[in-house]
């Protein structure tokens, strides 16, 4: 049971750091170009800023409301100060190649995020194997997409996935909110798959719907520095590699699951 | 993992194969919380990346 989960959340991992390199890694280096300052938003180009009278009134209110996060959010901003002081490979990858320690660890963690996920859902596995249901790569398949709505789906739609150089609410605040989402969600689908009672589905509702009545911690405001585009084809991109490496990794863990392999 | 192969084989009761399923589950979610959310400086640097690119709350 183990080593079949260890395999396919190797397996799930390196798909998933592949689409992430392809995919999602180019928006997080042009995120912290935007994060440090290296490019600003609306920044009028160099020599042309007669031109674009526009662009330089944006590029001025812009600066102000660099100014009003300093003032309005001091909290959320001295965090993400503190954490982003002490990347010594913040930006090391600019213009100098590629960041193979950077890259590395990147590979190595989304294979260890898989692998917990990969556990999870063995668990999950062995809990409907010992009621009697039968496990195999379809029901796998099921398997991985009710979890990439749990750990990812849900929790996206309060805390959406943020591009460095995004502010914030509380990081504490958020992960509490982000781990009772996903139990809550998780829950909510293992009823809806196994209850059998009507009770059962009304509960299901309710703990699907509780998070998003209750809301994410927000700021209330807006203070992000890159371009909503840019950020809005992370999230977008975050959300599509997430559900094909979680489909893989359901899909597999079922497919070792139903032969038995690694028992 | 032999109480699970003996439950899988017999799919015997829920209550016998407990003990696995919570061990398995824990070593997961634990797992999950020291790679996308234990917030120690090396850590967080090492796992950014992923992190932001799974949606946890990274800062």
């Amino acid at each position: 049971m183990v080593s079949g989960a260890v395999f396919a959340g190797c397996a799930a991992g390196l798909i998933a750091a592949l689409l992430h390199f392809w995919f999602v890694q180019p928006l997080i280096l042009a995120g912290e170009q935007f994060e440090s300052g290296e490019r600003v938003h609306f920044a009028a180009p160099a020599g042309h800023a007669h031109d674009h009278g526009t662009a330089a009134d944006a590029a001025a209110e812009g600066a102000a409301d660099g100014a009003a996060v300093a003032q309005a959010a001091p909290d959320a901003e001295a965090e993400a100060g503190h954490d982003h002081s002490a990347h010594e490979h913040g930006t090391a990858g600019h213009g100098t190649g590629p960041d193979i320690k950077r890259d590395l660890l990147t590979v190595a963690f989304t294979v260890l995020i898989y692998v917990a996920y990969a556990f999870i859902l063995v668990a999950g596995f062995g809990a409907a194997t010992a009621m009697g249901q039968r496990v195999g790569p379809l029901q796998g398949l099921l398997w991985g997409l009710g979890g990439y709505a749990a750990f990812q789906l849900a929790p996206a739609l309060g805390l959406p996935p943020e591009l460095p150089g995004s502010v914030a609410a509380d990081l504490g605040a958020r992960q509490v909110w982000w781990w009772a989402t996903a139990g809550l969600t998780a829950a909510g689908f293992l009823l809806l798959g196994y209850g059998r009672k009507p009770w059962a589905f009304v509960l299901a509702g309710a703990a699907l719907a509780l998070p998003h009545v209750i809301g994410a911690p927000t700021l209330g405001d807006y203070f992000g520095v890159a371009p909503p585009e840019l950020a809005a084809a992370f999230a977008a991109r975050v959300l599509g590699v997430g559900l094909l490496a979680w489909a893989a990794l359901g899909w597999i863990a079922g497919h070792f699951w139903s032969r038995g392999d690694g028992v | 993992m032999k109480t699970m192969t003996s439950v899988k084989t017999l799919s015997g009761s829920l209550a016998q194969a407990a003990g696995s399923i919570m061990a398995v589950m824990a070593i997961g979610v634990t797992l999950m919380f020291v790679a996308g959310h234990a917030q120690s400086a090396t850590l967080h640097d090492a796992a950014h990346d992923m992190r932001h690119a799974t949606g946890f709350p990274c800062h």
